[in-house]
């Protein structure tokens, strides 16, 4: 006996709940592995524990003494790790050597303003990047699509440090930059997946057939694309947080971009693993969020 | 296209020449200071004049472009067969082995790398080389660019593993090394060049990206990054135009690694 629609859908859904769980311990490992693994990259770098501290003439032998036993604990790989997820359970990530501060405290301070300028860029990203792909491959003029990938192609060939350099030169407004690093991306996944979409067969005869392009773009090419342009949407939210370090840098924006060029600057291994664990926090929920959007997409579409 | 592909790539070919010659081309060291001379404008003697330490910025254009022109390739040369050994034996391998392989892809895929890039870069030793700290940062992103052609190449890998001439190969008594060696990696090359061309322009963009953070190639040692860190002095440029032919070489260069793959050869 066929069992009703409805409770089909029901199963779907406790399916997806069910795997909800999973998809959080799946994203607690990674965030602890890659964690782990920044702590190795940093351990085994060349220069670990050099500090320029020591290179200051004042200091005598026993301040030297006194400032590597400061940190004697990170010598240990594991210990370091191990000492490092023991603060974070009591919500203490540590202290930035040098902004003498906790980084708990700057990062609460920085984070909202990078999220805004991700938000935004990649708000206007999508906007222009689809937009314009949507146009070129709906209406299928040559001279659009020849200026367009010109555009994008010189844009895809300079460094976001560079445009961010034009920024300042330009006294343009420094967070309308995300949208302008990741706008050739998108624009060029987005046009390529819609070329394909809308050249294949079924496309073709509803053409051939008489609908409008609207109907087409609606009902045919967008939902066959729209699996791919979900996991490219998480895959831009990574984008989007590298180029904002040599935006914020730059652009003098006081976020996580810019703290993180100044630890590194400053050789403050504390804000890094923290900063690069939060990004990576944040990375695999946006893809992992984008990727259930897709396979529910998907199973929807089935 | 092929008209372009052809013209990037006898492009490339000519910067390359240009910048091994550079010994003969260039009229000094890229360290020699015209202390006489500094900010000078183009003349005979320096073509793109000098820079603020009297360095003649022609000199350090050749030198620099050098440098990213022949460390790029090689990282992406080893990124490429980082990818092609992780990819390719957990494609062969398959079930679990390729699981638990694509799983540790996919971690090194959601870190990210610029963070950890800066990260490493910012832990080198004070009193490193210039050379030693080119080297290593190339290294770097040679070691850290392989899991996105990773994931291509092992899907490849599975693919090719199920095929006919494999099954037949199995059959007439070829296994293990043989089979990965003599039957799979030669079919896995056009994959490989593919990633290979794509990773010399992102490598190159980064270490540019680096360059301007300061974080990149220590100086005296000049490379792209460091080349177009130069614009950071503005109001030099707006009355200086040949400050940017750095960027335009550069735009022409990469440009030109992203022509020479051809359409059918390029991912979506």
């Amino acid at each position: 006996m066929a069992r009703p629609a409805i409770w089909n859908a029901w199963q779907r859904d406790i399916d997806k709940l069910s795997a909800l769980p999973k998809l959080a311990v799946k994203i607690l490992i990674t965030v602890l592995i890659g964690g782990f693994l920044g702590a190795t990259l940093v351990r085994l770098a060349p220069g670990f524990g050099v500090d320029e501290e020591e290179l200051d003439a004042r200091l005598n032998t026993q301040s030297i003494q006194a400032l590597r036993a400061t940190r004697d604990g990170d010598g240990n790989l594991f210990v370091y790790y191990a000492r490092y997820l023991n603060r974070m359970l009591h919500g203490d990530l540590g202290n930035s050597r040098t902004l003498q501060r906790p980084v708990l405290q700057l990062v609460r301070e920085r984070l909202p303003e990078t999220l805004k300028s991700v938000a935004l860029g990649l708000a206007l990203g999508w906007s222009a990047g689809f937009l314009l792909a949507v146009a070129i491959v709906m209406s299928r003029a040559w001279y659009l699509d020849l200026l367009s990938s010109l555009l994008v192609g010189v844009l895809l060939c300079l460094p976001a440090a560079v445009l961010a350099l034009l920024f300042v030169l330009a006294q343009a407004p420094a967070r309308l930059l995300l949208g302008l690093i990741v706008f050739p991306k998108i624009f060029r996944y987005s046009r390529n997946l819609l070329a394909r979409s809308s050249a294949l067969p079924h496309v073709l005869t509803a053409r051939a057939k008489g609908l409008g392009n609207m109907r087409v773009l609606i009902w045919h090419v967008l939902p066959t694309a729209a699996p791919q342009l979900l996991a490219l949407l998480g895959v831009t939210v990574s984008f989007a947080f590298t180029a904002a370090i040599p935006m914020e840098a730059l652009c003098d924006i006081p976020g996580i971009g810019q703290l993180a060029w100044k630890a590194a600057l400053g050789r403050d291994v504390a804000v890094l693993v923290n900063l690069t664990m939060i990004v990576t926090l944040v990375t695999l929920v946006a893809n992992s969020a984008s990727d259930t959007m897709g396979r529910t997409f998907r199973t929807s579409e089935v | 296209m092929k008209w372009a592909r052809t013209v990037a790539i006898v492009f490339l070919l000519a910067v390359s020449a240009a910048c091994l010659l550079a010994k003969v081309l260039a009229p000094a060291s890229y360290a020699h200071q015209f202390r006489e001379e500094p900010d000078a404008v183009p003349s005979r003697q320096h073509l793109l004049g000098t820079d603020d330490l009297g360095r003649d910025r022609f000199a350090r254009v050749l030198y620099g472009t050098r440098v990213s022109l022949l460390l790029a390739p090689a990282a992406a040369l080893l990124s490429s067969l980082l990818a092609a050994f992780v990819g390719g034996f957990a494609g062969f391998a398959g079930g679990r082995v390729e699981r638990f392989v694509m799983a540790g892809t996919d971690l090194f895929l959601s870190l990210p790398w610029l963070f950890l890039l800066i990260t490493v870069r910012a832990l080198l030793p004070l009193n490193v080389s210039p050379m030693v700290s080119v080297l290593i940062t190339f290294a770097m992103l040679g070691c850290l660019g392989w899991a996105g052609a990773a994931r291509i190449i092992c899907a490849d890998a599975r693919a090719l593993s199920q095929s006919d001439f494999i099954l037949l190969a199995r059959a007439s008594g070829s296994s293990g090394f043989r089979l990965l060696w003599r039957h799979l990696v030669p079919n896995l090359k056009p994959v490989l060049y593919a990633q290979f061309w794509i990773s010399v322009p992102v490598f190159i963009l980064t270490e540019a990206n680096l360059g301007i953070l300061g974080l990149g190639v220590a100086e005296p040692l000049p490379s792209w990054g460091s080349l177009l860190r130069e614009l950071e002095s503005f109001s030099t440029v707006s009355g200086q135009a040949w400050q940017v032919v750095p960027l335009i070489l550069f735009i022409l260069v990469v440009s030109s690694f992203h022509l020479v793959l051809s359409k059918e050869e390029l991912p979506v």
